[in-house]
């Protein structure tokens, strides 16, 4: 039990004279659901960004399963077992959701170099996308363009796409975001189904959610961690309600 | 409603298919059967024309890549017809001195897909107006390096005295010919109809339209990419090969970025992503180009303003107005089901 899945050592990140990562060190836990906190403009997205490959960080050190992989492309990130879902959803709008999803089974079923068959028919793409859909509950839009769906339907199709690449972990930057109390309810359920095989990192606003998901909590201000561990223990951190919670309690 | 649009796509292409298909056979062959052999030729050059912009339609349509080098690739096809005929009539050069049409068309697609792998794994590390202007920069520098080319002609360019010669086939047969070049369009045309539908086709596209995520979910769309271009640099020679032995005078005029611009006319105004646009958007060239020079010597300047004016306010070109008008022709009285 209890070793790190990923690791993050003095990672440094800034733009121009905006330090966005501050020396981050960060262990997470294989299993665990983390959450990332912190106010607006803190860093979390930028974090994220890194951990995915997006952003190179300026200096320090990303491990992963045991393996340093700074530095590498974004799809190296995602072959080693981290997806991501974005806080500005990303997702192929003039598309289905379910040739969305299919997009990402085919995308870690080998190589693509396939120029014949039609892979809108290849039963090995459609069902485990469409089973993906299902597990987040939206097998029944399967044939909808991703543009004609709810918000927050567009966010569900990001977890499921971030899914179908069978990550060991997950990272998913505000999944809630622009939800309705219906909808983040089932994703909440959807992410606690999740607990038994996947490791996740969550970054979210909604308080509630994060004391009701995470096993570990980080918290983030200015770029820099400033407590990290049990959600009890964060509650009670002084330095956080002061910097944080204080303000933004409800 | 999504799977009913999709549907009704699905007969709108079949449609323009029977017509596409149909017309390019019927309408030639008539004509020449009628006494009007000269339309024979048009046709002839519609259709190489038509191959081209589908092979550029495969980067520019399919992947998003807007690339402005594509002559090259003609002029490229075209001196590999001319440059083995030239030296097996005067010598020299005994590598590839021949009138064998195979040699010919090897050594168009090996020099095309040498060119379009060299200047692909460049290009591609740009995007956007970079992609435009790398492109573009490669094409005149071959357009320099055949212009440099004393020995076939340079800047007068060079006539082909003899066809490239296949077992079977004489290409010096008009009829002949414009067999050859139809049914390669129609096979090509099929072939990137199963290309499009394919894995490699819908990573191209979702390249195409959100890059960032095809790397999120652990695709490298650069080696997609490439390959893409190299494809497409395939097919531009291939047309070239065909003009080549069409013409039978070729030049490094035909290289100029101008040509490239006037395939890139044919994709967008066409509908760039549509099966048949690319062939349309042909068609829509000669046509204008027939009408437009009787009446002004400016109309390349017409060219720029209509092209302008689809981009602006005609969606995916002719192609895609067609399939709108198509869509909801046969709509109305269907409605918009959940
Ligand atoms: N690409 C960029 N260029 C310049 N500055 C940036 C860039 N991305 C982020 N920043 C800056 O870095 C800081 C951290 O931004 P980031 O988006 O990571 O915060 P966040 O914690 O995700 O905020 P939010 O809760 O609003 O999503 C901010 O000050 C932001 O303005
Ligand atoms: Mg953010």
């Amino acid at each position: 039990m209890s070793h790190p899945i990923l690791e993050v050592q003095q990672l440094n990140k800034s733009f121009g004279g905006v330090i966005a990562t501050d020396n981050v060190d960060m262990r997470v836990t294989q299993g665990e659901i983390h959450a990332l906190i912190g106010p607006n403009g803190a860093g979390k997205t930028t974090l994220i960004s890194q951990l995915s490959g997006l952003l190179t960080p300026d200096s320090g050190e990303i491990i992963f399963q045991g393996k340093t992989i700074t530095g590498l492309p974004a799809y190296e990130f995602c072959r080693a077992g981290l997806a991501r879902s974005f806080q500005i959803t990303s997702v192929f709008q003039e598309m289905s959701l379910l040739d969305n999803v299919a997009m990402a089974v085919q995308a870690r079923s080998g190589h693509s170099f396939k120029f014949w068959k039609n892979a809108k028919k290849e039963k090995l793409l459609r069902e485990p996308a469409l089973q993906y859909l299902e597990q987040v509950g939206l097998a029944e839009r399967c044939n909808w363009l991703a543009s004609e769906v709810s918000h927050g339907e567009r966010r569900q199709l990001e977890i499921a796409m971030a899914l179908a690449t069978e990550p060991q972990m997950l990272l998913l930057d505000e999944p809630m975001a622009g939800m309705g109390r219906e909808e983040s309810a089932q994703l909440i359920s959807t992410l606690n189904g999740l607990k038994k095989d996947k490791t996740l990192l969550l970054v979210e606003h909604d308080m509630d959610a994060v004391f009701a998901l995470a096993d570990t909590i980080t918290v983030l201000v200015y770029g820099r961690v400033v407590a990290s561990g049990e959600p009890d223990s964060i509650r009670n951190n002084e330095q956080v309600r002061q910097a944080y919670l204080g303000e933004d309690d409800n | 409603m999504p799977e009913a649009t999709i549907g009704k796509q699905h007969t709108a292409v079949k449609w323009i298919s029977i017509v596409m298909i149909t017309a390019l056979a019927v309408i030639p062959f008539g004509l020449y059967l009628a006494g009007n052999a000269f339309w024979l030729d048009i046709f002839t050059r519609l259709v190489i024309l038509a191959i081209a912009a589908c092979g550029l339609n495969l980067i520019l349509g399919l992947g998003g890549l807007v690339s402005f080098g594509h002559a090259a690739y003609i002029g490229l096809g075209a001196y590999a017809v001319g440059i083995p005929v030239y030296h097996s009539t005067y010598g020299g050069m005994d590598a590839i001195a021949s009138y064998n049409g195979f040699v010919h068309l090897g050594l168009a697609m090996a020099v095309c897909a040498l060119f379009a792998l060299v200047t692909g794994i460049i290009s591609l590390r740009t995007r956007g107006v970079n992609f435009i202007m790398i492109t573009m920069a490669f094409g005149q520098m071959m357009f320099y390096a055949i212009v440099s080319l004393e020995t076939y002609g340079g800047d007068d360019g060079l006539t082909i005295d003899l066809r490239s010669e296949f077992p079977l086939i004489t290409l010096d047969n008009p009829v002949t010919l414009y067999i050859v070049c139809y049914l390669s369009l129609l096979a090509l045309v099929f072939l990137l109809h199963r290309i499009s539908h394919s894995r490699f086709g819908l990573i191209l596209q979702g390249a195409k339209f959100n890059e960032e995520r095809m790397g999120a979910i652990g695709v490298n769309c650069y080696r997609y990419q490439l390959t893409a271009f190299v494809l497409s640099g395939l097919i531009c020679g291939y047309a070239g090969f065909l003009l080549g032995n069409f013409t039978t005078f070729i030049s490094p005029e035909m290289m100029d970025w101008t040509r490239s611009g006037e395939i890139m006319f044919m994709v967008i105004l066409g509908g760039a992503a549509a099966l048949w646009g690319p062939v349309i958007g042909a068609v829509i060239f000669i046509v204008l180009e027939f009408v437009l020079s009787e009446i002004t010597i400016y109309w390349h300047l017409y060219f720029g303003l209509l092209l302008i004016f689809s981009v602006l306010f005609m969606r995916g070109g002719v192609s895609g107005a067609l399939s709108r008008w198509f869509n909801s022709s046969r709509s109305s009285g269907t409605q918009r089901q959940a």
